[in-house]
């Protein structure tokens, strides 16, 4: 405390003296703006013109910017757009639902192999879409794991690879690991006090979940699931793998874009998309910002 | 004329809980992988008695604690039982136990009141006599103006009062404290301290309190175990405790000990140069005496040890000198405030015979 005390004055001449000496000089202004450059030269090439132009170009088309709302209009649209937040929201919920039970018991139990587990659980991170695919085939296709067991079972085959059903599993299967990885990082942070406060008072292991449990990881959950609903609303490469006409958001921008060249409606789309996602988000970090602070 | 009891004692009144008595009956406990954390313990805590378990980290009181809150089960053989119940197979949540934790656990999503009203919430007590009670209980524990407040905007001596009003207000056959003043600092644990005593005494529920510090449990103790690795080294009032202490641990354990050499022959016990009789077999034996009960001695004749001070320490109300005789270890002895001795004066000292205790 003393070294502190007789620390401090010989310190604050020195720090006090320095900003000082900075403003002083008549090149800082110009110092920084030529630090910030590069960045702003690379958002500005990769980031900001490609959106001012993705949007003027859905605006481009012989309709104007009323292409927007015509986009919107239409019937094909609007069902892509219902399919693909349905099944954002189901692969949201359910992923959410999984990865809460097994990210617990993975905190809370330790068991032979448990390491190794953590770690293989990870491993679809590095996936890309196209390979989430050929693993969905090889599950669920017609040559697939589920279609010859139950064509042994009952002699008729299952498939679902090629559908919706398979999308949502794939997307599913590949959000689980990161989901997991932030409901585990905030479970390790829950005081097991607060859990055995509230069984003293009569709670029940349910009401514990309800009351304790879930609130405290609440946060955690509401950012890692909107993570895992923009992933799903965006992601390409597994639609694609298994069957050109799954109606999702960006199959149809590719629809749109590639094969009928309809530039102004893929464009208008893609806002849409970029819009509806960025406001999933942006509502998830307010709930999640305010629950923190109250969780203080 | 009937007396009008205070306010505070009527309230109180209306609070008084059933003084449920508790036994454990060879409960030990040992962790998988074989640690043994407690040895099988048998013990009768009164109705209405406060019993404080009082050691070292890792002496197994805290285990106790548990084992008698349901959050741990004895090894097989032990037994819990609250009055006549055998409460050993049912969890926590069935054996209706407050429980006040050194970190308070408050439900940091909760507001006082909400925290407050979670047991009787989870009891479906109705809405209107839930909400009597909490105020009630807030109002006792002089909580009343924070009702509304978030945990994170409370003190930490408000949070422990928080947590005790959340465990009382249930009406519990039983109050578990574990370590409920640590966290908080002196002047605070001193007043909280005091107000804890209070309620139990008030209450009168039959409260189990585990604390590492000595002070504590000599203020709040009906009667004190002492503990040390895994195994209970005395029970005893807080009285019997300082001052027959059962063995050596115990009495380096609480306040300060001297040990004090000496040899016994033909009933005399020969201490330095002084000498006073002694019944006890001949040969050499160590004696344990407190720092108040070594006094200055007020002339040559009466002197057992002779010594040079090496410390002295004013506390106030008494100096504390720590005293290095011409052999043997050095001794602590407290004399009073206004003493001018200081390091390095010699001094002799007198040994009170009857104060004097032979400990295994």
């Amino acid at each position: 405390m003393s070294a502190c005390v007789q620390h401090g004055p010989g310190d604050l001449p020195r720090s006090a003296a320095s900003p000082r000496a900075g403003r002083r000089r008549m090149g800082e202004p110009l110092r920084l703006a030529a630090l910030l450059a590069p960045a702003a030269i690379l958002f500005a090439a990769f980031f900001l013109l490609p959106l001012v132009r993705l949007i003027a170009i859905g605006a481009g088309g012989p309709q104007g910017w009323a292409a927007y709302l015509t986009t919107l209009a239409d019937p094909g649209h609007l069902d892509s757009l219902a399919s693909t937040l349905a099944l954002s929201a189901g692969v949201t919920a359910v992923t959410l639902a999984v990865s809460t039970v097994a990210g617990l018991f993975l905190v809370r139990h330790r068991f032979p192999g448990h390491a190794l587990l953590v770690a293989l659980l990870t491993f679809p991170l590095a996936f890309p879409g196209v390979v989430i695919g050929f693993m969905v085939i090889m599950l669920a296709g017609r040559q697939g794991l589920i279609g010859t067991v139950t064509q042994a079972l009952t002699g008729g085959k299952l498939v679902f690879a090629y559908s919706m059903a398979g999308l949502f599993l794939g997307y599913v299967y590949f959000s689980i690991p990161r989901v997991i990885l932030t409901v585990m990082a905030a479970a390790e942070k829950l005081d097991p006090r607060l859990e055995e406060a509230a069984r003293s008072l009569g709670a029940s292991p349910w009401r514990v979940v309800a009351d304790v449990i879930l609130p405290a990881l609440k946060p955690a959950l509401i950012s890692a699931g909107a993570l895992c609903f923009a992933t799903s609303m965006g992601a390409f490469g597994t639609a694609f793998t298994l069957a050109t006409r799954i109606n999702v958001l960006p199959m149809t921008i590719y629809t749109e874009f590639t094969l009928q060249a309809n530039i102004a409606a893929a464009a208008a789309l893609s806002v849409l998309l970029g819009l509806i996602t960025w406001a999933a988000l942006a509502v998830a970090r307010s709930v999640a910002g305010t629950s923190v602070a109250a969780a203080g | 004329m009937a007396v009008r009891p205070l306010e505070s004692a009527r309230m109180t009144d209306r609070f008084h809980l059933d003084a449920v008595p508790i036994r454990l009956d060879g409960c030990g406990k040992t962790f998988p992988g074989g640690a043994r954390a407690l040895e099988p313990l048998d013990l009768t805590i009164r109705g209405g008695e406060t019993i404080v378990f009082l050691g070292p980290s890792g002496c197994g009181k805290t285990t106790t604690l548990r084992i008698i809150a349901g959050l741990e089960s004895p090894d097989p053989g032990g037994r819990v039982l609250f009055g006549d119940e055998d409460v050993t197979d049912l969890p926590i949540e069935r054996r209706n136990v407050g429980m006040v934790f050194q970190s308070y656990a408050l439900f940091p999503n909760m507001t006082v009141a909400e925290n407050v009203a979670y047991g009787l919430k989870v009891r479906r007590v109705g809405r209107a006599e839930r909400g009597r009670r909490v105020e009630e209980m807030l109002d006792l524990m002089h909580l009343g103006e924070f009702a509304g407040r978030r945990i994170d905007q409370l003190s930490g001596g408000q949070r422990q009062r928080v947590a005790l009003a959340r465990a009382l207000v249930v009406r519990p056959r039983v109050l578990l404290l574990d370590e409920p003043l640590t966290a908080l600092d002196a002047k605070l644990r001193d007043s909280l301290r005091l107000e804890i005593d209070r309620l139990l005494r008030e209450l009168g529920i039959t409260a189990v309190y585990v604390t590492h510090d000595q002070g504590e449990a000599m203020a709040l103790g009906d009667r004190i175990v002492v503990m040390a690795k895994g195994r209970v080294a005395q029970v005893g009032t807080p009285r019997e405790i300082y001052y027959q202490p059962a063995d050596g641990f115990v009495a380096d354990f609480i306040g300060t000990m001297n040990r004090v050499g000496g040899t016994v022959r033909d009933g005399v016990l020969r201490i330095g140069r002084g000498s006073l009789p002694w019944s006890g077999p001949d040969g050499p034996v160590e004696l344990l005496t407190r720092p108040e009960d070594i006094a200055l001695a007020s002339g040559e004749a009466d002197a057992h040890l002779d010594g040079r001070i090496a410390a002295a320490v004013f506390l106030g109300d008494r100096t504390r000198l720590v005293v290095e005789p011409a052999d043997g270890p050095p001794l602590t002895v407290d004399t009073a405030g206004r003493s001018d001795l200081g390091r390095g004066d010699r001094v002799s000292l007198r040994v009170d015979p009857a104060r004097l205790l032979a400990v295994p």
